[in-house]
């Protein structure tokens, strides 16, 4: 392995750790909208099936941002695109 | 080397490769190459199941002393119909069977991986097929009910500056759907595969021929990476598919109150 591809591959391993920085932020607002569902449940048991639908929903699009890092991660550590 | 000595399925994953489909075999029409991967061939046995469950859930249907099987099936159409009844209102009961379809594809292709299979949904030409159906049917609804002035028209709503962002975010929409269901099925399954490899390789160290510790403790964390995340990814994306179509008509108080 010459030099320059060490230096690639080094790069892509540090950008994949940096692309998962992406996970704090849908970790942070799934908690709160979780949070704040179990509020609502709390304070409305009834409404707890329309609650919990909807609070998925939020949360799966919440995710997304993280999940769209975990793909360059994936990107970067497997098919090593700029090899 | 005892370790060579042993036959292969005993040693546990030995190595780690993370790879697209494979292609099992290709053929030449009109001069475009067609690559039958195994994703296309676990397609097929998908259908099948699906289409044999259904065809042995509802023979010889009774009104009454009804059979285990069709109390079953009637379970099942019955919790669908009041989702879509639930979630989009009455008047659009006529997406039921797109809508389960697609659930069940979904379910019967994540869970596909707990046989040893590939999964199905862990390919994006999959996903990304069924977003496209879905924004087909969400343009298609837009059009039938604004016109196709009305939906040109939605373009450049609420000042016609927006056009760009409008134009993105209709694109976006498909996307997101098909790389959120596929990044979490595709890395749920690469996350496993790192576990039965870095258990594999933690019970060579201790000297283990068999890879002992690869039995049960994965299965912990395959109940929630392959089990919850193929049944609430599945769950999002009718969900998804739901919540834009019926976004895509004129909005109605008995829908959007139901909801």
């Amino acid at each position: 392995m010459d030099m320059g591809e060490a230096i690639i591959l080094a790069g892509s391993a540090i950008g994949a750790g940096l692309a998962m920085i992406a996970g704090i932020g849908p970790g942070i607002g799934e908690g709160y909208a979780v949070g704040k569902a179990c509020e609502a449940i709390a304070r409305q048991p009834e409404a707890s099936g329309a609650v919990t639908r909807t609070m998925f929903v939020g949360c799966a699009v919440a995710e997304s941002t993280g999940i769209y890092g975990l793909i360059i991660a994936l990107l970067l550590i497997f098919l090593k695109p700029f090899t | 080397m005892a370790i060579m000595a042993l036959p292969a399925f005993l040693q546990g994953s030995t190595e780690l490769s993370v790879t697209g489909p494979k292609v099992v075999t290709s053929f030449r029409i009109f001069g475009l190459t067609i690559n039958l991967t195994e994703t296309v061939l676990l397609e097929w046995i998908v259908m099948a199941v699906i289409i044999g469950l259904s065809i042995f859930l509802t023979r010889g249907l009774k009104v009454k002393a009804v059979s285990k099987r069709q109390v079953i099936a009637e379970m099942a159409v019955e919790a669908i119909t009041n989702l879509v009844s639930d979630t989009m209102g009455k008047r659009w009961l006529a997406f039921t069977p797109y809508i389960a379809t697609v659930f069940c594809f979904s379910i019967f292709g994540s869970l596909i991986s707990l046989l040893g299979f590939r999964a199905v949904t862990s390919d994006f030409s999959v996903l990304l097929t069924w977003a496209l159906m879905t924004f087909i049917l969400i343009t298609a609804t837009k059009i039938r009910f604004g016109g196709v002035g009305g939906y040109l028209k939605g373009f450049a709503e609420p000042i016609p500056v927006m056009l760009p962002i409008n134009i993105l975010s209709e694109i976006a929409t498909p996307t997101a759907m098909a790389l959120r269901h596929f990044g979490n099925i595709a890395g749920g399954s690469i996350i496993m595969g790192l576990i039965y490899f870095g258990l594999t390789g933690l019970s060579h160290m201790l000297h283990l021929q068999v890879p002992v510790l690869t039995i049960g403790i994965p299965a912990v964390l395959s109940l929630y990476f392959d089990l919850f995340s193929d049944f609430m990814q599945a769950f999002i994306f009718i969900m998804l598919t739901m919540v834009f179509i019926s976004n895509a008509g004129p909005a109605d108080d008995e829908a959007t109150s139901a909801a």
